[in-house]
């Protein structure tokens, strides 16, 4: 056959690419790192964590930039001669090495807490989730809901709001909750049952929301702050034994209440989607709507029941940002992490899990940027702060790991 | 007492009466065809049947009760089963989940039970003769095994009264067979059957009784016995058809379309067309034969610049287009009539004259630099409208608004009356009525005999017979062979369709001879 | 196949002031709703309207009462604010005949001519996202467009030193275009090449924008002394205004207009309008008549990036004369809702600028006069998008019939 030609050049661009990325770790990192210095990575979150104590991990910087630079290269040429299959794997390794040389390169000389920022990698990923999961619920039954962001941003101001009168902060995320539902129930309203296009009505959702919040902080909690706007927040829950494991433990077992509550949503979506008889449905209105029509179901129900359960998780995500993390709102202090959910769930391929792990990338990003900024590394924080946006970008490329989206999605179902 | 019974249904949508007052009975056991042509409203009446259409009057009757019947749920319900010209079913699921959806049985109060599904799967293809792997994926499967999946659903569903629309659209010869005998077994097992059609053989096979549509309205219902093709063609288009497409032998010239070792991957990189070489002469129609799906799309694309090749070489006139533009093959004199009219062919929401010059709008004297020339356009368009006997009032209709068969002849007389040498004509009368498929067979007819090379793709096996000087027969993404269509059977052609090349070709009697069309 | 339904056949052209009412009638009918429920907002927050409905059965006039007020004052200012104090004009006039003395009448006129000023980059962007719109494409970036514009058309204004006006002017307006347009082209080249959906994409390049800016206004950019502002553009690059001050209405006006026009002209009169429609209304049949997506996605997405970035440019041309932080009043977010309004027209854009030019200027002074946060507008025009993207809503609340609503607007879902 002929088509051979264009299955080397298939193995060879990206060899290139995976030796470039060797070569730039060389040429940025390696040369920059003084000889002697040794990178301190932190094994354990704090002193007063009940995690067992560990010893850190001290690196000898240039050295371990040396190493994985020779590992990159060493990867691509097996690429260009051989071919690796898997290309998880391969971006894997790359996106490893870099990394992990940045960090030497940023930390020589000085100490940088790993564990502390995995543990807030896993925070800042929570928002991204949530929204991500409102993504994956709302899509996989074909409603695109673009107004995340705003549901959020609604959310997150009723929540502070609530809690902070009625003193409690469960009220506040039962709130916060019933919100994102109304505001996604209004949404399928428009798009199901008047069939505006649904990026339409949800951009429209988001300049609303944008407006209505800081109507409210202006005319309100700017000038009684501690009426409205100062709730407190969720403390945080150690679970016993389990966050006694060396850095798992202070990772995934001492967190608070959302973080939990996103965790075990994740895996209850992902059963619901594949085993039961409502995910069966949904994924069958969101692939062949007349299918499922001709059979019997009720598309328009299970479209709504799904964005409106959608926007409640949005609820969910919104309350984070006040009660479940500051305590306070801010205006417009979602900054765009409602559609880096949906680049989550693009990237995760529409599974719950999939948006979850794909999350965890951008709240890595997120988290990465922060502790940066507290290094004081020569790159200005405001690049830093691109990071997670220009990550996004990248994702929806689809570079790595393309996927077919519900094949319905975002089409109106006409029911004659 | 008949199982169904249907009585003055009367549907209208806006600026047409799809079912004017139409009556019908299906007695127990028999199986009754619903013939009629495009746009005869046999569709919209069994869509009323199953619940998908509210009709503006009349009733249903099953087993002599009243049904009432709103939406697919009370179908069901009244064991009446349908399986839809276009297949509702979910490509990406499994047969199981697809014949579980609706009616889903769990286990553990909470979680499907597949494998009771599929058990009671294998038990009604054993019933029924009706071979499937409940665990494969309905996107793997070919067409009519995605049929049987369709009919088990019926079944799974316990229905007595079945419904199929247009089954044989995409079969092959062999597999209609094999579709008849399943139904027969039906009928044996006590399940009633309405089969919608628009082929006349196919009526004379298979059914007990016929009741013809025409124009909204039934027109009688009649039995087989009784009837001869050319009588059923004049009731079911309401004046004498000629059958036969007149046409004088064709006289090839030189070579106008080469392609040699040709092959192409699909948007999901399967290789779907995979080595394949033919020519196309000018005056001569090569017609390519072949169950949708094996390719035939593909092939076209990449003919037309829509779809890249992998390798091989495309000449039209000697010159390579292969993997080059659009625009670039259209200016070498390719004209190109696509399979989907409405996705490729139009832009609906554009007036009729922006519609005749999308493919020349740039071009002088419809542009003059970037500007356009809307007084050129427009009387361009009002020319060619009246020359192709488009029916319209006029060219600032929008093309949505008008009926298939005047979208596709705005489609002709864009693509013929610019200065071609090849056509490309895929699908080119799907969905239309006899009076549209009878002009565009002749004006394709014409294009040859003025010395078009004409490359005519068609899953209806008699259009191709009817106008093809040769046909080739497309099958998973390879022509079994390329047949000179004076010599050749349907049968023979049925067996190429299915992928098998039977070694001694049974020749048909050489010479002279003319091929019914089936309308 | 199922029968398809054949319009009664009837001449197209119906005459022409039937369809101008047609076309009006829905968008008007919006704005109209859009403004009421704004006044209930008013009423709702209003404190004395709020206590007096407390004892609404007690005293039902005084309820109405308060109401009416807390309406009046609002709207009436913001009426004030748009257009002028008729007394103030009429008197300014007077004096203007009696003595020649034209500072009063020139002083009253400044809500107008601020109206003006505010509709300027309205038109700019409500263009750029209308061009988008009618290519299929969903322009959500024109802020971050006009970001870019800005910066890039003030570096040239006050960098450029001695250049007479003639060429000054000129590069300082290219160079807003040039801006917006790579800020635009990169996602419309991500969305042609990759399938990446460009509102995703455009919100992402604005918050790289905002962030970009940040870092300029604070470092390279920055005017000597604390603020984050860039130095005063050079008077040879300066948009001339038409009166004294206080007036600042300028050329920036004038060449809106003209931009409108060259849109108009543009998309209706030229191949390459016919091109960016088609690919608009149907892609696929673009392709098939040769076509190209790619070049037509690209195109577009820069030249409605480059007509945000005039927006900016204008203003800070015509108006400002310096850029600071947060320079942009939400033009490119307000801007989808004017497209929206204007049905991606250019007219109609225009008129809807216009119209969101006055209230929002007008807002100001009825933020300071009646204390109504600025942000109702975002309110009132996430409104507005949804009633004029579902026109049955508009049907429904005003027992409308057969009003026909040609949706020029598609968008589609993700990667399709």
């Amino acid at each position: 056959m002929k088509t051979k030609t264009s299955f080397t050049r298939s193995r060879l661009i990206p060899g290139i690419v995976i030796i470039v990325t060797g070569l730039l770790i060389f040429l940025l990192f390696a040369i920059n790192t003084q000889p002697q210095v040794t990178s301190r990575f932190g094994m354990n979150i704090s002193a007063s964590s009940e995690a067992i104590q560990i010893p850190d991990l001290v690196v000898p910087a240039q050295t371990g930039i040396y190493v994985l630079a020779l590992v990159t290269v060493f990867f691509g040429a097996w690429q260009m001669a051989r071919g690796i299959r898997s290309t998880g794997a391969l971006i894997g390794i790359v996106a490893f090495s870099f990394v992990a040389s940045f960090l030497i390169w940023a930390t020589q000389g000085k100490s940088f807490n790993m564990v502390g920022m995995l543990s807030s990698s896993l925070v800042r990923a929570t928002p991204i989730a949530l929204a991500a999961l409102c993504g994956v619920i709302s899509e996989r039954a074909a409603v695109v809901n673009i107004g995340i962001e705003g549901t959020m941003l609604l959310s997150a101001q009723a929540a502070v709001i609530s809690a902070t009168v009625s003193h409690n902060l469960y009220v506040g995320l039962v709130v916060a909750i019933l919100t994102g539902g109304l505001v996604a129930a209004f949404h399928a309203f428009m798009v199901i049952r008047f069939k505006v296009n649904q990026i339409v009505s949800g951009v429209a959702i988001n300049i609303f929301a944008t407006g209505a919040t800081s109507f409210i902080s202006s005319r309100y909690l700017e000038k009684h702050t501690d009426l409205f706007n100062n709730s407190g927040t969720f403390p945080i829950i150690s679970i016993p034994l389990l966050s006694k494991i060396p850095i798992l433990g202070p990772v995934l077992f001492e967190n608070s209440l959302v973080v939990y509550l996103t965790m075990l949503l994740v895996v209850v979506l992902q059963v619901v989607l594949f085993y039961t008889p409502w995910g069966l449905r949904t994924r069958a209105v969101g692939e062949h709507p007349k299918a499922a029509d001709t059979l019997g179901i009720d598309v328009f129900f299970v479209r709504y029941v799904n964005v409106i359960i959608g926007g409640m998780i949005a609820g969910l995500g919104g309350a984070y940002f006040t009660i479940g993390s500051v305590g306070r709102f801010d205006e417009v202090m979602t900054a765009g992490k409602g559609f880096i959910g949906l680049a989550a769930m693009i990237f995760g391929k529409w599974n719950p899990v999939g948006a979850f792990t794909s999350s965890l990338i951008f709240g890595f990003t997120d988290s990465l940027q922060v502790k940066m900024q507290i290094l004081g590394t020569p790159i200005p924080s405001e690049f830093l702060l691109m990071a997670p946006y220009i990550v996004t970008m990248i994702v929806l490329t689809g570079i790595v790991g393309r996927a077919m989206p519900p094949a319905a999605d975002g089409e109106p179902y006409e029911k004659q | 007492m008949p199982v169904l019974e249907l009585k003055g249904i009367t549907k209208a949508f806006p600026g047409v009466l799809a079912n004017d007052h139409i009556s019908l009975t299906l007695e127990d056991g028999e199986i009754l065809a619903l013939l009629g042509e495009n746009g005869a409203g046999k569709t919209t009446l069994m869509n009323i049947l199953y619940g998908l259409y509210k009709p503006d009057e009349g009733e249903i009757l099953v087993r002599g009760k009243n049904a009432d019947i709103h939406e697919p749920n009370d179908a069901i319900r009244c064991g009446i089963g349908m399986v839809h010209q276009h297949f509702m079913l979910i490509p990406v699921m499994t047969v199981t989940e697809n014949v579980m959806l609706g009616i889903e049985p769990v286990k553990n109060g909470l979680f499907l039970d597949r494998e009771k599904v599929a058990r009671r799967i294998r038990e009604i293809s054993e019933q029924y003769g009706l071979e499937v792997d409940p665990n494969a994926y309905v996107k793997d499967l070919p067409v009519g095994t995605q049929q049987r999946v369709e009919i088990i659903k019926v079944l799974y569903r316990q229905a007595d009264i079945l419904i199929l629309d247009e089954p044989t659209a995409v079969l092959t010869p062999q597999e209609v067979e094999g579709l008849f005998k399943i139904l027969h077994t039906l009928v044996q097992k006590g399940k009633s059957i309405i089969f919608i059609t628009h082929k006349l053989k196919e009526v004379m096979a298979i059914a007990n009784r016929i009741t013809v549509l025409r124009g909204g309205r039934s027109v009688g219902t009649v039995l087989p016995a009784e009837m001869n093709p050319e009588k059923l063609a004049s009731l079911m288009v309401g004046r004498q058809v000629s059958l036969v497409v007149e046409k004088a032998e064709a006289k090839p010239q030189g070579m106008t379309l080469e392609v040699k070792d040709l092959f192409v991957r699909d948007d999901h990189g399967n290789l779907v067309v995979n080595n394949i070489t033919f020519e196309v002469h000018a005056g001569e129609v090569l017609g390519i034969a072949g169950v949708q799906g094996n390719g035939q799309t593909e092939l076209v694309y990449s003919l037309t610049g829509l779809l890249p090749s992998l390798s091989g070489t495309i000449h039209v006139a000697g010159k390579p287009i292969q993997n080059t533009s659009p625009r670039h093959i259209l200016e070498q004199g390719v004209a190109h009539v696509p399979e989907d009219r409405q996705k490729h062919g139009l832009v609906l929401t554009f007036p009729i004259h922006d519609n005749m010059v999308l493919c020349t709008y740039y071009l002088a004297p419809f542009a003059r630099g970037v500007v356009l020339q809307e007084q050129e356009i427009l009387a361009t368009s009002e020319k060619l409208a009246k020359q192709y006997d488009v029916r319209t009032p006029s060219v600032f209709v929008n093309a949505g608004t008008l009926s298939g068969g005047n979208q596709q002849k705005i489609i002709i007389a864009r693509e013929f009356s610019r200065p071609i040498k090849l056509l490309i004509a895929s699908q080119p009368t799907r969905g239309l009525d006899v009076g549209s498929i009878e002009y565009i067979h002749n004006r394709i007819i014409e294009k040859r005999d003025e010395g078009t090379a004409v490359l005519l793709i068609s899953s209806e096996l008699d259009e191709i017979l009817a106008l093809s000087d040769r046909i080739a027969v497309m099958y998973k993404g390879q022509f079994v062979d390329i047949v000179p269509a004076a010599s050749v059977t349907k049968e023979y052609l049925g067996l190429l369709m299915a992928g098998i090349k039977p070694e001694n070709a049974p020749a048909a009697p050489s010479g002279q001879r003319t091929i019914e069309v089936d309308l | 196949m199922t029968e398809k339904p054949i319009q009664p056949k009837k001449e197209e052209k119906a005459p022409a002031s039937g369809q101008i009412r047609q076309a009006l009638l829905v968008p008007a009918l919006a704005v109209l709703t859009g403004l009421i429920i704004g006044a209930i907002i008013i009423i709702i927050t209003n404190e004395k309207a709020a206590t007096a409905y407390g004892n609404f059965f007690g005293d039902p006039l005084a309820a109405l009462f308060a109401s009416w007020e807390a309406v009046a004052t609002a709207y009436g200012s913001l009426l004030v604010g748009s257009f002028g104090d008729p007394g103030k004009i009429i008197n300014g006039l007077g004096i203007l005949f009696s003595t020649g003395d034209s500072s009063k009448f020139i002083r009253a006129l400044y809500p107008l001519s601020e109206s003006l000023v505010t509709a300027t980059p309205y038109i700019f962007a409500g263009l750029s996202v209308a061009l988008g719109f009618r290519a299929g494409l969903f322009n959500v970036g024109a802020e971050g467009q006009l970001f870019i514009g800005t910066l890039a058309s003030a570096f040239v204004g006050y960098s450029l030193v001695g250049l007479p006006w003639f060429i000054h002017l000129p590069l300082a307006i290219l160079a807003g275009a040039l801006g917006g347009a790579l800020w635009g082209a990169i996602p419309g080249y991500l969305k042609a090449k990759t399938g990446a959906h460009e509102v995703v994409n455009t919100i992402m390049m604005n918050w790289i924008a905002f962030r970009l800016s940040d870092w300029l206004l604070n470092g390279p950019m920055k005017a000597p002394g604390f603020r984050p502002i860039t130095p005063q553009i050079e008077t040879s690059a300066e948009l001339p205004r038409f009166f004294a001050d206080p007036l600042r209405i300028n050329w920036g006006f004038i060449l809106a207009l003209l931009a409108a026009y060259g849109v108009y002209w543009l998309l209706f009169k030229t191949t390459i309008g016919f091109e960016i429609r088609s690919v608009g209304l149907n892609p696929d049949a673009a392709r098939y008549s040769g076509m190209s997506i790619v070049r037509n996605t690209v195109l577009v997405m820069a030249l409605s990036g480059a007509l945000s970035g005039l927006a900016g440019t204008a203003h800070v041309l015509g108006v400002d004369r310096w850029v600071g932080q947060g320079f942009s009043a939400g033009y490119g977010f307000d801007a989808i809702a004017l497209a929206l309004l204007g049905n991606s027209h250019p007219l109609g854009v225009v008129l809807a600028a216009l119209l969101f030019g006055t209230l929002r200027s007008g807002a100001t002074r009825m933020q300071s006069m009646a204390g109504i946060p600025i942000d109702i507008i975002s309110i009132i025009q996430g409104l507005v998008i949804i009633f004029v993207a579902a026109p049955a809503i508009i049907r429904w609340l005003y027992r409308l019939r057969n009003i026909k609503s040609d949706t020029t607007v598609m968008v589609r879902g993700w990667g399709k």
